[in-house]
C-alpha cells in the first residue's frame, strides 16, 4: 500500500520533530504551552481509544486526570512519598477506580458508561472541594516537588517537555500498536456491532472494560506529569468543563484516529492562548473557529488532512502526467 | 472418546418469550452433519429467534440445544464460536469503521494466538500471528470472491458484496455450523445463483453443516437436504423439498397463501 512506509516512519518522524520543538521555539512560554498540549494529547488519545475506536462515551475524563494528579501531589508532599512511588500510587488508583465504574456499567448495553462517569465526574469533583484538609478544597493544593527520577531532576521547562513529549511519543507507538492488533479489531468491532463481535467470539463486556482502564491510565500518566509540572493542583482544572473539552478535541481532531487525537489536543490546547492577543473577543473567535471546524472538517483535523494529501498527490500525479 | 453423533444439532422443546409474546414455542430441530437446512416459514414465525438461541443472543426459557452432542443452551455467547457456531445476520452487521480485510480478521478473533502484549511489542509472536491470520483471511475472501476488495472501506462494497463479506467473516471462525440469515436478501438472480453454488461448495470443500433462512423459494428447493417450517414459534413439518411441497399443512400455513 501507498501508506505503509509512511505509516510505519510517523512514530518516529513525529518524535524527531516534537524533539527538535523547543530549539525552534525556544520562548519559554512557548515551551511551557507545548508541554501542555503534550499532557492534554496524552488525554486525549487514551480518551479516543475509548470513544472513537470502542464508541463508549465517558463524560469524567477530567476526574482520573486529577485523581492522577492529586494521588501523586499528596502522597509525595503530605506523605513524602518518593516521587515515583506517588506517580504509581496515582495511576493504580486511577485504573483501580476505572474497575470499579467499569464493571457493572460495562455489563450493560446503552449509554450506562457515560451516566456513570458523568456522576462520577461530579463526585470527585465534590469531593477535591470539601475534603480541604487533605486536598486543600477550592483554593488548590500547593507545594507539590518536580519531578525526580532515578536522581535526575526535570527543572528546566525544556527537560519536563523532553519528558512529556517522549511519554506521548511512546504513548502513540503503543496504541497504534494495539489498533492494528486482534484485540484493536474487537474494539472498532463493538463500536459498530456488539452483536457481530460476540458473534465473532469477543468477550465485549472484558474488551470495554480494558478500553476503559486504559484510557482512565492515559489520563492519570497526564495527571501525575501534570502536578509535578506545575506544582500546583486545584479542583477546577478537573471538572465537567474539562471532560466536555477533552471529549471536544476526540472529535475537532478526529474519531478513530491517533495523530488526530494528538492534533486536536494541540490545537485546542494552544488556540486560546493565541487568541489572548484579541483581549476582548477571544471567546468569540474560539468559538467561531471550533463552528467553522465542525462545519467543514466532518472527519476532524485528521480527516481534512487525509483529504487535502489525497488533493495534493492527485495534483502531482496530474502534473508528472502531463510532463 | 465417544463417535461423534450423527446429528450435529438437536434442538429440543426450544422456547423463548419476549414478554407476552412466544416468539418460539417447544421448537424442535435436528440438523445432520455435512448437510445444508433451510428453515423457511412465514414473517415474524420465530426463525431469526431460531438463530439468535443457537448463538446465545437470546435466552431460552425452556428447552435443549445439543451442538455436536454437548449442551450449549446456557453457554455464554461469546464462548459459542468456540464450540462450532457461527452466523450471518439478517440486517447486515458489517464492521463499517474497518477494511473488509480487517472485518475477515475479525472473523478469526479466537484463532488468534498472541497477547494483547505481544500485540503492544509488536513481538516476532505477534507478526507471526497476523501474518498467518492474513493469509487465511485472504484465503476466505478469494472463496467468496472478494480478493480484490480487501484494502477498501466495508461501507463502500454494494449490498450485495456486504452479504458475501459476512459470509467470509463467519468462515474465518471455522465453525462446524454455519448459520445464514436471509443470506439471498436484496441479491439480484445471478447473485443468488452464485450464491447457491457457494454455499455447497462450503459444505462440500469446507465440510462445514449450513442452516438458512430463506424466503427465495428457488434458491431453498435447489439447494437443501432438508427443510424446516416455522410457524408460530413451532417447527410444523421437516423433510426433503419434495416431501415439503406435497405436505398439506405447509400449503395452508406459508406456500399456498
Ligand atoms: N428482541 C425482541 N423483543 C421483542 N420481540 C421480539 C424480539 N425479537 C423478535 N421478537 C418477536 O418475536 C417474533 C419472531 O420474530 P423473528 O424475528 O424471530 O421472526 P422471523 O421469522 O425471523 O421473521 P422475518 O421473516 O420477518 O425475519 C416476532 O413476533 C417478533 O416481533
Ligand atoms: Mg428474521
Amino acid at each position: 500500500m501507498r501508506r505503509a512506509l509512511p505509516g510505519a516512519l510517523s512514530p518516529v518522524l513525529f518524535f524527531a520533530a516534537a524533539m527538535a520543538a523547543p530549539f525552534v521555539l525556544s520562548n519559554q512560554y512557548y515551551v511551557s504551552v507545548m508541554t501542555l498540549c503534550a499532557i492534554n494529547a496524552l488525554i486525549v488519545l487514551g480518551l479516543n481509544l475509548l470513544l472513537g475506536f470502542a464508541g463508549q462515551i465517558s463524560l469524567g475524563h477530567a476526574a482520573f486526570f486529577g485523581i492522577g494528579a492529586y494521588a501523586s501531589a499528596i502522597l509525595t508532599t503530605t506523605y513524602a512519598w518518593p516521587i515515583w512511588a506517588g506517580m504509581l500510587a496515582g495511576v493504580c488508583l486511577a485504573a483501580a477506580v476505572a474497575w470499579l465504574i467499569g464493571v457493572p456499567a460495562l455489563k450493560l448495553h446503552g449509554h450506562y458508561l457515560a451516566m456513570a462517569t458523568l456522576g462520577f465526574g461530579v463526585i470527585v469533583q465534590i469531593a477535591l472541594n470539601e475534603t480541604t484538609w487533605l486536598t486543600g478544597g477550592p483554593s488548590g493544593f500547593v507545594g507539590v516537588p518536580r519531578l525526580t527520577l532515578f536522581g535526575y531532576t526535570f527543572a528546566s521547562d525544556r527537560s519536563y517537555y523532553f519528558l512529556c513529549a517522549g511519554t506521548l511519543a511512546l504513548a502513540v507507538a503503543l496504541s497504534r500498536n494495539l489498533i492494528a492488533s486482534r484485540t484493536g479489531r474487537a474494539l472498532r468491532a463493538i463500536h459498530t456491532s456488539e452483536g457481530a463481535a460476540t458473534a465473532m467470539g469477543v468477550h465485549t463486556s472484558r474488551y470495554k472494560l480494558f478500553v476503559f482502564i486504559l484510557s482512565a491510565v492515559y489520563a492519570a500518566v497526564a495527571g501525575v506529569l501534570y502536578a509535578h509540572y506545575l506544582g500546583f493542583v486545584a479542583p477546577a482544572s478537573f471538572g465537567f468543563h474539562f471532560s466536555v473539552q477533552l471529549i471536544t478535541m476526540v472529535v475537532l481532531g478526529g474519531m478513530a484516529s491517533i495523530w488526530g487525537a494528538v492534533a486536536g489536543a494541540a490545537f485546542l490546547t494552544s488556540l486560546p492562548e493565541f487568541l489572548r492577543a484579541l483581549e476582548n473577543i477571544d471567546i468569540l473567535v474560539y468559538g467561531l473557529v471550533l463552528v467553522l471546524c465542525m462545519i467543514y472538517l466532518p472527519g476532524g483535523l485528521a480527516g481534512g488532512a487525509a483529504k487535502l494529501a489525497k488533493i495534493l498527490s492527485n495534483r502531482i500525479a496530474g502534473h508528472a502526467g502531463r510532463a | 472418546m465417544p463417535d461423534a453423533p450423527e446429528a450435529l444439532l438437536a434442538i429440543s422443546g426450544l422456547t423463548v418469550a419476549f414478554g407476552g409474546v412466544l416468539a418460539l414455542c417447544e421448537a424442535d430441530l435436528t440438523v445432520a452433519r455435512g448437510s445444508v437446512t433451510a428453515i423457511i416459514g412465514p414473517n415474524g414465525a420465530g426463525k431469526t429467534t431460531l438463530i439468535n438461541a443457537i448463538t446465545g443472543m437470546v435466552a431460552p426459557s425452556a428447552g435443549k440445544i445439543l451442538l455436536n452432542g454437548r449442551e450449549i443452551t446456557r453457554l455464554p455467547a461469546w464462548k459459542r464460536p468456540r464450540a462450532g457456531v457461527a452466523r450471518t445476520f439478517q440486517n447486515l452487521e458489517i464492521c463499517s469503521n474497518m477494511t473488509v480485510l480487517e472485518n475477515v480478521l475479525t472473523g478469526a478473533h479466537r484463532l488468534i494466538g498472541y497477547s494483547a502484549l505481544d500485540s503492544l511489542l509488536r513481538t516476532p509472536r505477534f507478526l507471526r500471528g497476523e501474518a498467518q491470520a492474513r493469509s487465511m483471511a485472504l484465503g476466505d475472501l478469494a472463496f467468496v470472491g472478494l480478493a480484490e476488495a480487501a484494502d477498501l472501506p466495508a461501507g463502500q462494497l454494494p449490498y450485495g458484496s456486504q452479504r458475501l463479506l459476512e459470509l467470509a467473516r463467519a468462515l474465518a471462525l471455522k465453525p462446524d455450523l454455519l448459520l445464514l440469515d436471509e443470506p439471498a436478501a436484496g441479491m439480484n438472480i445471478r447473485e443468488t445463483r452464485l450464491l447457491g453454488a457457494l454455499i455447497r461448495r462450503i459444505r462440500d470443500e469446507r465440510g462445514v453443516t449450513v442452516a438458512l433462512i430463506e424466503h427465495d423459494m428457488d434458491l431453498v428447493m435447489d439447494l437443501s437436504d432438508q427443510i424446516a417450517v416455522l410457524n408460530f414459534g413451532a417447527v410444523i413439518a421437516t423433510g426433503t423439498p419434495s416431501e415439503i411441497q406435497k405436505n398439506p399443512q405447509v400449503v395452508t400455513a406459508y406456500l399456498g397463501e
